[in-house]
């Protein structure tokens, strides 16, 4: 199948793409690695005036230590993401949800800018982003601005970025001493989007759970932050019955899709096993 | 039309494309390359997997324009010297094909994974290569070609012979 017709611009600075794209209109489409775009346009889901690659401005790659958090650029790589020290040593579960994306081809040109303004719900990366309290950081003719992760996701698709803004950078606070973290998919074949997927990242302290992030992947049309189930945990006794009890909350706030994956009671089912899956393996439990 | 060069196995090659022409297509169309095969288009069966710079990509889902500077390795690339590359062996030896149209992409994914994990286990293997389906079903051979290359070129690294 072959992409539509389309234009073609490949500018080597934020700025410069910035100005194409407001000279474009709302008519033209950002592509970062092409993984989701690529097959969009392939299938004629879309019809984009012009594609502004952003592949050729260094300065969106790599990540970067800034104290209390590190930054993330938005056109790293996936595969240079679950690799990077930074990401490994301080958001552990990222590069553990990272891991799980789509399969190495796929890994080798998807970035993470890209996935999170895509924002599929049953992309892995969003919930990690929700979960962390990450900070999009995005720039347009107006400047520079930060979205928190809270507000960046609006609806199926759709995210707090104007069409003439581009995702930058991501900031995420860091999670280091006793954090611990674990990425739970569950699909049905390999490389397959997540069913549903649960981001948990626990701080255990002297026995007990002293806090914990849970983020869900396609419960919603958006990411859902499970906080009934970080609240059952805060303060208890790290162990399974904590656990267990906890999991029961995961599908609080949730409006799951019914799709070929599964029908809604199913994915709020799923979601309570997982969520135990996930908390018990990230905080070493059982 | 935008003008792109790239190093197609080990041959330059300059030309203007149009900017919705994929790579895969760039290869087999255009430069007559069409030991990459289109298995699926729909970025699932990795049948059109290529080397991007030595990493592995599915050729179908990017864009011609994308690869301008890159060197592309694809299967016709892969044998040196006239010797086929250990993992060309071992597919042939162990049976790792039964249609064959997989093989290109398994072969570049397994150059990959090899390359990131010289020594995998059979697990490890099964999930390296789960960006490349076999319609044949043919697994179980293809994992024993990727363990027998690995092995092969592991012996050889040691014996300062080859890589």
């Amino acid at each position: 199948m072959i992409p539509p017709r389309v234009e073609y611009a490949a500018p080597d600075s934020v700025a410069e793409a910035v100005s194409v794209l407001a000279e474009a209109g709302e008519d033209a489409k950002v592509l970062a690695g092409g993984q989701s775009l690529l097959p969009v346009l392939r299938l004629r889901m879309a019809y984009p005036s012009v594609l502004v690659d952003l592949g050729r401005i260094d300065g969106l790659r790599g990540v970067r230590d800034e104290g209390a958090s590190i930054v993330v650029g938005g056109m790293t790589r996936h595969s240079d993401v679950i690799d990077d020290p930074l990401v490994r040593r301080h958001a552990a579960l990222l590069a553990a949800a990272t891991a799980t994306v789509a399969d190495p081809q796929v890994r080798h040109r998807g970035t993470f800018g890209g996935a999170l303004a895509h924002a599929d719900p049953a992309g892995d990366l969003p919930a990690v982003a929700v979960a962390l309290d990450a900070e999009m950081v995005a720039e347009g003719p107006g400047g520079r601005r930060t979205i928190p992760a809270s507000e960046f996701f609006l609806d199926y698709l759709q995210t707090a970025l104007d069409p003439g803004e581009i995702l930058c950078e991501v900031r995420i606070p860091k999670l280091d001493d006793g954090w611990s973290a674990h990425y739970e998919k569950f699909s049905r074949t390999a490389q397959a989007w997540a069913v549903v997927g649960v981001a948990a990242a626990v701080r255990r302290s002297n026995g007990t759970i002293a806090e914990a992030r849970v983020g869900l992947t396609n419960m919603s049309t958006t990411p859902v932050r499970a906080r009934g189930v970080e609240a059952a945990l805060t303060g208890k006794p790290a162990d399974a019955a904590t656990v267990a009890e906890a999991a029961m909350h995961a599908g609080e706030g949730a409006n799951p899709p019914s799709d070929l994956g599964g029908q809604a009671d199913y994915r709020s089912h799923l979601a309570t096993v997982l969520t135990r899956r996930a908390l018990s393996r990230a905080a070493h439990i059982g | 039309m935008v003008a792109v060069t790239m190093m197609v196995d080990g041959v330059a090659c300059s030309d203007e494309v149009e900017p919705r022409l994929l790579l895969a297509h760039y290869l087999r169309d255009r430069l007559g390359r069409v030991g990459t095969p289109i298995g699926c288009d729909t970025t699932n069966c990795g049948a059109c997997t290529v080397l991007l710079d030595g990493e592995s990509v599915k050729s179908c889902s990017v864009l011609a324009v994308q690869a301008h500077g890159a060197a592309i390795t694809t299967i016709q690339g892969l044998a040196g010297d006239g010797a086929w590359h250990p993992l060309q062996r071992a597919f042939h030896d162990n049976h790792g094909l039964q249609c064959g149209y997989c093989t290109p992409g398994m072969i570049l994914a397994a150059v990959d994974l090899l390359r990131r994990n010289p020594d995998p286990t059979e697990e490890e293997i099964r999930i390296g290569l789960e960006g490349n389906l076999c319609r044949c079903t043919g697994y179980v051979n293809i994992v024993r070609s990727v363990r027998a290359a690995a092995l092969e070129m592991r012996e050889s690294a040691t014996s300062g012979v080859g890589r």
